[in-house]
């Protein structure tokens, strides 16, 4: 019993440590192809982290999000950067990648600032009961009306389901922003390789069964709408990198309606369970776990679509024709 | 010191290594970075102290806000490389006007 806990807490210590390594070497790497690629590590350590922490789901949604999708963005980001800076420095003086210096007493006087937060975080973590058992008690009770008997999906889509659906729309509201914004990237960088090409027609069929599986296995066990979406995300992206573009006849409003469906859904089961007595997204017990189940389908293309276009950056133009 | 404890303090001094670099770097691309480690640093701190009950079923509400956490930090993220790339091409800088007062 007692090599396992030190061989456990040798585990954390060794996990904890090379995590604050890895996110000190990111933020601190000259170069920036480099800070993103050690950024990605960081995230799949992080993985590894949310599953010491009997955290699956969100490993789950980290191992897609947080290390591949954030970090394709931020590679496609420098890739632009690079690009845009090029056609830049030719013409005049301003180098992106100067450093620019702060005033001499700014740096210490931050360090410090820094530091007492530090302590101040640390000393307030440390003063919080080392046992608590926070929300468990209440969900565990609810859980057999919830109509899932995964919790952290029941409280994503059931008791908490009004965060849900606002998040939903911050992920379209961010989507539009990005659309009114980017006028001239509408193309990504494809890469010809045809190692990518091969295994992307391997991969997508795949990745598009996965999502059909976290999806349906969210009910019981982890995983739901937001690990499926960001799998489907990762598969439009990956098709994007290998050249392939949206038909023009569905980029108008197919993609739109995909985009929006899962608000849409989430709004219309609003609607009904507050005129049909109840309150606002209570459902009724018995048809709980079927009304779930159609949110989270409509939830997962939407959030598929919308991440994938995200990564697109510019909105589909479909008098383009690719 | 317990394992919920060490993750915790972990993510504390992940929040404060991004905020430092949020405040050190100019570059843009770095400050979303930071930004993006700074919200690693939070959702480490939700999830430890989810798990002070002890045994395998942790607070589910805290790992539901840290899902839900995950999805808006990649469409911020996504929102705030477009705006560095739209300041990049109206004034071909990719640090913000304010630190040049600073030099």
């Amino acid at each position: 019993m007692e090599t396992i806990i030190v061989i456990q807490w040798a585990l954390d210590v060794l996990l904890g440590l090379s995590l604050f390594y890895l996110a000190w070497l990111a933020l601190t790497s000259e170069d920036l192809f480099r800070a993103i690629v050690l950024f990605v590590s960081f995230g799949l350590l992080l993985t590894l982290v949310w599953i010491r922490l009997d955290a699956p789901d969100i490993a789950l949604a980290e191992a897609a999000i947080g290390a591949g999708l954030t970090g394709a963005l931020l590679l496609a980001g420098l890739a632009k950067l690079q690009i845009d800076t090029r056609e830049e420095s030719s013409g005049h003086q301003t180098s992106a990648t100067q450093q620019t210096t702060i005033k001499k007493f700014f740096k210490p006087l931050s360090v410090i600032a820094v530091m007492l937060l530090a302590i101040l975080l640390g000393y307030s973590v440390l003063s919080l009961p080392t046992e608590s058992a926070g929300l468990l008690p209440p969900v565990n009770a609810e859980l057999v009306n919830s109509g899932v008997t995964n919790p952290v999906t029941a409280v994503l889509l059931n008791f908490r389901g009004y965060d849900t659906l606002l998040e939903m729309v911050v992920l379209l509201v961010a989507l539009l922003a990005v659309w009114s914004f980017d006028a001239r990237h509408s193309t990504v960088i494809a890469n010809s390789s045809p190692v990518l090409g091969i295994m992307t027609r391997i991969l997508v069929p795949v990745l598009i069964v996965v999502t059909a599986y976290l999806l349906w296995v969210g009910a019981a066990a982890p995983g739901g709408a937001f690990q499926a979406g960001s799998v489907l995300g990762a598969a439009g992206v990956l098709l994007m990198l290998t050249g392939w573009s949206l038909k023009s006849s569905l980029a108008g409003f197919p993609l739109k309606l995909a985009l929006v469906i899962g608000n849409i859904t989430f709004i219309l089961v609003a609607l009904t369970t507050a005129f049909s007595g109840t309150y606002s997204l209570q459902y009724p017990p018995a048809q709980a776990g079927l009304i779930i189940l159609i949110i989270e389908t409509a939830a997962t293309i939407s959030i598929g679509v919308t991440l994938a276009a995200l990564f697109l950056g510019a909105q589909p133009n479909n008098k383009d024709k690719q | 010191m317990t394992v919920v404890n060490f993750y915790a303090l972990i993510g504390g001094g992940l929040f404060c290594l991004g905020l430092y670099t949020l405040i050190i770097q100019a570059h843009l691309l770095r400050k979303i970075m930071a930004l993006n480690i700074m919200g690693s640093g939070v959702f480490m701190i939700l999830v430890a102290l989810a798990k002070r009950i002890g045994g395998n079923t942790p607070d589910p509400v805290p790992h539901a806000m840290v899902i839900t956490g995950i999805v808006v930090a990649v469409s911020a993220t996504a929102l705030a490389l477009v705006l560095m790339l739209k300041l990049v091409a109206t004034s071909g800088r990719t640090e913000l006007p304010d630190t040049e007062l600073k030099e």
